[in-house]
């Protein structure tokens, strides 16, 4: 029998989608016949009342989570988000209600051995609901009190080897699509220099020393599958510099309809034959496909890598040999000045192990943004407010078409005292000689 | 909320453990936290940054950003995490009396 009636939260039990209220009355079900002896750490009816305080939210249509929150463990200054509700006496089972952080292997490949480990610790210390995966990549523990905060840290390093996610003014946790592992238009190993970067900057992520939070997020191709260009600091999208490489046969078997446009994606309705004129040559953005004689040719130097014609016969089309990446930086939400996509910083750049070139380009960010970023204010208001030149200078990066989308308009441009003859002091004496009053 | 009493003093203090009134500050509260902080002996270090937390939180009505805390003590965030295990937010400050950090943490 439940503990709190929940009448607004059943009817989200119907409905085809897979129901996140079924799912916890589940969980309140087990623990509370609690059928493998599990000695729970914090109280049994958890999910009960956060089941009872969301139906109280769903009421009144107001939050019951109190202010902000800060707990931890020692050593670091972040990965835990604590949280009280502001229902306590009512609600004695999510009194403390904290999140925890836990870091997720790059591609979010698991053993079910892993997740019965990882999960057989957060039965027993914590609410057993989780969130697979928070948006920035976290697997995110959902529900302990602060003395268990410890003990979970404790058993995630020492028995599962799995160290805490980020959380406040530092890097947070990284994040890649799953690049090589299954993927052909993997440029790069994006798992790969997501690892190695999580694990080069440790120190930055665990303890807190920036002006405000930092991204990593890391595309192995355009198609950005990761979002890195929207949802990190420090986007790293792969790409090609040679040419797209073209299998006639393929592309004959697209024209002849053995093969579905798109792999199938849009069997779902009747579109039509496949005609290449208007699905492929069309549709690229810069023209430089075409299509005549039974042949496909594309103009490679004229091409933007934006993947459609990929993306639409990836049979008869691939990326090409010489690979890499682009850095693109300055990606946030709205506030506070506004939403940003990342701009291009790098047009291309080689991303092999130990990936010395990739750190280079975020050490000098770093560098750079450490000393002049204002107190809460991300790379890209940074950017904003002391210029994209300034950027070009701290990464050693020569100014180029590719780094504006339209040169500017308006005429205030600000020159160096160096580049323009005589001084900047001048008498205007000597002026007074020329011109009268 | 809750009343700690300690040495004949009496702070309010939050769920996590931060004084409410940075006026109730007094050198009992940094004795009471210390344990619960992972200090075991307070040297003139943690004092350094104590000091200068609560004059710049004076002078400025806020906590200063990391960067500054070490430019001005000379200690590197390393170091800070050595004499504050949880660190110059939930440690430091806390034990300086200044208000709970907030935002996006």
């Amino acid at each position: 029998m439940a503990k709190h009636k929940t009448p607004l939260l059943d009817q989200l039990e119907s409905g085809p989608w897979p129901s996140f209220v079924s799912d916890l009355k589940l969980e309140a079900e087990v623990r509370a016949k609690n059928e493998k002896n599990v000695n729970y750490q914090i109280p049994v009816e958890v999910v009960e009342d956060l089941l009872g305080v969301l139906e109280l939210s769903f009421t009144d249509g107001e939050t019951h989570w109190k202010h902000g929150g800060i707990v931890g463990v020692f050593g670091y200054g972040g990965g835990v988000i604590g949280r009280y509700c502001d229902q306590p006496e009512a609600f004695p089972g999510v009194a403390h209600f904290h999140t925890v952080r836990v870091a997720q292997p790059t591609g979010k490949y698991y053993t079910t051995e892993f997740l019965r480990q990882i999960i057989d610790i957060w039965d027993m210390r914590g609410s057993g609901l989780t969130n697979m995966h928070g948006s920035t990549g976290d697997i995110v523990f959902l529900g302990t009190t602060t003395p268990q905060l410890e003990e979970i840290f404790y058993e995630l390093t020492h028995d599962a080897n799995v160290d805490l996610g980020g959380s406040g003014s530092n890097l947070r946790t990284p994040a890649a699509c799953l690049g090589q592992s299954r993927c052909e238009y993997a440029c790069y190993d994006a798992q790969g220099l997501c690892y190695d970067m999580t694990m080069e900057f440790q120190d930055e992520l665990h303890r807190p020393a920036f002006p405000y939070k930092f991204k990593f997020k890391f595309d192995a191709c355009p198609n950005s599958c990761v979002c890195a260009l929207a949802r990190s600091d420090f986007s790293v999208v792969g790409i090609w510099k040679d040419e797209i490489r073209i299998d006639q046969e393929a592309v004959a078997a697209y024209v002849g309809g053995e093969f579905a446009p798109n792999a199938g994606a849009h069997s779902g309705r009747d579109w039509g034959k496949f005609n290449i004129q208007t699905e492929v040559c069309d549709n690229c953005p810069s023209k430089c496909i075409t299509y005549a004689d039974n042949k496909l040719t594309i103009n490679d130097k004229e091409c933007v890598h934006c993947m459609h014609c990929i993306n639409t016969m990836p049979r008869a089309l691939m990326i090409g040999n010489d690979r890499g990446a682009s850095i693109l930086c300055g990606a946030k939400a709205p506030i506070l000045d506004g939403p940003q996509l990342s701009s291009l910083l790098v047009p291309f750049i080689k991303v092999e192990e130990p990936y010395t070139e990739v750190k280079d380009v975020v050490e000098n960010i770093w560098d750079w943004w450490m000393e002049e970023g204002k107190n809460r204010e991300r790379l890209g208001e940074t950017m904003r407010r002391m210029g994209f030149q300034k950027l070009l200078e701290v990464t050693n990066t020569k100014a180029d078409p590719r780094h504006v989308q339209e040169p500017r308009h308006n005429p205030y441009i600000f020159w160096k005292a160096d580049e323009v003859d005589g001084p900047w002091e001048r008498d205007v004496n000597e002026y007074r000689k020329r011109h009268q009053r | 909320m809750a009343n700690v009493e300690f040495m004949g003093k009496s702070f309010e203090v939050d769920e996590d453990g931060f004084l409410l009134k940075f006026e109730e500050w007094t050198p009992e509260w940094v004795d009471y936290c210390k344990d619960g902080e992972g200090i075991k002996e307070l040297n003139e270090e943690h004092q350094k940054v104590l000091d200068f937390l609560q004059d710049y939180y004076k002078k400025n009505g806020i906590a200063p950003m990391v960067r500054i805390l070490s430019k001005v003590t000379g200690f590197k965030l390393k170091h800070i995490y050595e004499l504050f295990p949880s660190g110059p937010g939930k440690g430091a400050c806390k034990m300086a009396g200044l208000p709970k950090p907030t935002g996006c943490v």
